[in-house]
């Protein structure tokens, strides 16, 4: 299938109906391997076992800001290409951007109290990342908000690479400011600091988690299609009717 | 004994993401049935794509339902 032919709602319909059940097994498989490997890696030296919260936490800290950044690529497809499905993707990202940037915010919290003696605290980083799910919040709320779907999708587009300016802001919060959370460890100069027999089941883990976002994002925007095939009916046996 | 402590902060953690991708699946299937009986609803009463603009006009309802037997859906 040639890739242009997706941009057509409905050969991007049949497209997901094949794709999903395939992406889905592959989620299970990877997660249920790195999982394991995980639970079976060793203790680190200093954090013990609170070390097995990294497993979560890290790989849901990268999908919250690939679901952003998803967002960013389809906001310029919307304003700048116009491409019929770049919407869809915008609003059907929102919802699992936030919903893995709410469980990097909770999974580092509750890394936090054992290790740092606290749940929270306002340093850059963690407080960059909560400004991340207020975006995700506002996004979905002004997805709400405007009726007409293609006013919505500039109004969110407009937000969305507003608040891209986020994402380096996260990335680099920890070398630009003085934070109580660690420097970059996996993909830095010179190498990973993480020992590979916790980085590989950490690495699996992620590909497992990537693949459970491509399958949900697939399928949300499946849905979105379907709701505005939907609306588009109603609206048309309203005008038929009337 | 250290360990032990942290025991609830690591099952809490694994706790949050079921439940977090729980509800992430959940609401992508339910969703897709909602949409799906919505549009067999739409279907139901004849109205396509195609024919939404007839589907007011009761003679040419019977004309559309034909078609769609026919394999004319967009």
């Amino acid at each position: 299938m040639n890739p242009l032919d997706l941009a057509n709602p409905s050969r991007f319909l049949a497209f997901a109906n094949r794709a999903i059940p395939w992406l889905a097994g592959a989620t299970v498989i990877v997660l249920a391997f790195g999982l394991n490997q995980a639970m079976n890696a060793p203790n680190d030296y200093q954090q013990g076992d609170t070390v097995k919260i990294m497993y979560l936490h890290v790989p849901s800290a990268w999908l919250g800001m690939l679901g952003w950044g998803v967002m960013t690529v389809a906001a310029l497809g919307t304003l700048v290409w116009r491409h019929p499905l770049a919407d869809v993707a915008a609003k059907a990202a929102a919802p699992i951007g936030a919903g893995f940037t709410l469980l990097c915010l909770v999974t580092g919290s509750l890394w936090g109290r054992p290790e740092w003696g606290t749940y929270w605290v306002w340093d850059a980083r963690l407080t960059s990342e909560l400004v991340l799910l207020l975006l995700y919040l506002g996004v979905i709320a002004l997805w709400r908000t405007v009726e007409d779907p293609s006013r919505a999708a500039r109004a969110v587009a407009i937000l969305t690479l507003v608040g891209a300016i986020d994402l380096p802001i996260i990335k680099f919060s920890v070398d630009w400011w003085n934070t109580l959370h660690q420097g970059a460890s996996v993909f830095r100069l010179g190498g990973s600091t993480i020992y590979p027999t916790m980085l590989v089941p950490l690495l699996i883990t992620a590909v497992g988690f990537t693949l459970l976002f491509l399958t949900l994002h697939l399928a949300a925007m499946r849905n979105e299609i379907l709701r505005r095939r939907v609306r588009t009916l109603r609206l048309m046996q309203a005008s038929a009717a009337s | 004994m250290e360990h032990m402590d942290h025991m609830p902060f690591i099952v809490g953690s694994y706790a949050a993401a079921a439940a977090v991708i729980a509800v992430l699946i959940g609401w992508v299937m339910l969703d897709f049935r909602a949409q799906r009986r919505a549009l067999a609803e739409l279907e139901m009463r004849g109205v396509t794509r195609r024919s939404a603009g007839a589907a007011s006009r009761p003679e040419e309802q019977g004309k559309e339902q034909t078609m769609e037997q026919a394999g004319g859906q967009a």
